[in-house]
């Protein structure tokens, strides 16, 4: 096997800074799919235990500091920033590292921003910190989540990385533009 | 229109992809009759009141769902999911030939 060069998507992309809003690319770590085989909740649960975790509620992520398991579907989670250590046999397990891209937005308008590309109640009542949703980003799949009160990140397929990237810009300059007009 | 996933909660129906009748639920037999495969391909009611339809979502939890509505008032009754539903009873002939 030749080793091979791992490429970031949008190499380069320096952070952008509009309206007290900081969108930037992120790097999640390692990515693994997780769905649980029939009949091993109780296992999964035992081994998801030593990493700290538990399977996550619909709309949850599960934290063990850098390390998170965040539902994305029916009986599906994505175990984020680390490795799958004693789940096989346990869960299907899917490598997805390299599928997704990672966006970052932070500061108090960043709700504002995505409020415009999102069909979602995103105010703090309705999506609060540690939530996770499957929702349309724009017109893209994407994984929202919600890592601190001014934080959001959020994953699309790694081929809509720069759609995303235009998409919330633009929504950062129409935000930046109203307020201009005071 | 909102469709209230059993997942992700009320959406709004540009996340759902719509797929067909309840009847796809009900695939007959592979030996089954000419009329029963007939009936399951192309018959369908056209009901002004209650249906139920299969709606994929497609921008959310990509999970199938078994949507109850009403045509006339577009009331949304109750929304399921498809998975984990007893296997359903294979398409009955409804219609008898004429």
């Amino acid at each position: 096997m030749p080793d091979l060069i791992a490429k970031p998507p949008l190499a380069g992309r320096a952070a952008l800074t509009l309206a007290g809003v900081t969108l930037a690319m992120a790097d999640p770590g390692q990515i693994t799919s997780v769905a649980p085989f029939k009949g091993q909740d109780k296992a999964l649960g035992k081994a998801l235990k030593a990493l700290g975790l538990s399977f996550p509620a619909p709309n949850h992520v599960m934290s063990n500091g850098d390390v998170r398991l965040v539902w994305t579907g029916r009986d599906q989670a994505f175990l984020i920033g680390a490795e799958p250590r004693g789940l096989a046999g346990l869960a299907a397990l899917t490598d997805q590292s390299d599928g997704w891209a990672a966006l970052r937005l932070d500061g108090p308008g960043a709700g504002d921003v995505l409020a415009r590309l999102y069909p979602l109640d995103l105010r703090a009542a309705a999506f609060p910190v540690g939530r996770v949703a499957r929702a349309p980003f724009n017109h893209m799949s994407s994984i929202l989540m919600r890592p601190g009160p001014h934080s959001f990140e959020i994953l699309v397929f790694r081929s809509m990385a720069r759609t995303a990237w235009h998409e919330a810009e633009a929504a950062m300059r129409a935000l930046a533009a109203r307020a201009a007009l005071g | 229109m909102r469709i209230p996933c059993p997942l992700c909660g009320p959406r709004d129906r540009r996340e759902f992809y719509y797929y067909g009748a309840e009847d796809y639920l009900r695939r007959p037999a592979p030996d089954a009759p000419p009329q029963a495969w007939d009936d399951y391909l192309h018959l369908r009611d056209n009901p002004a009141g209650v249906t139920r339809d299969l709606w994929y979502h497609e921008t959310g939890c990509t999970a199938w769902l078994l949507v109850t509505r009403n045509t006339v008032t577009h009331e949304i009754l109750e929304v399921a999911l498809v998975a984990g539903r007893s296997v359903p009873k294979p398409a009955r002939g409804r219609r008898a030939a004429p």
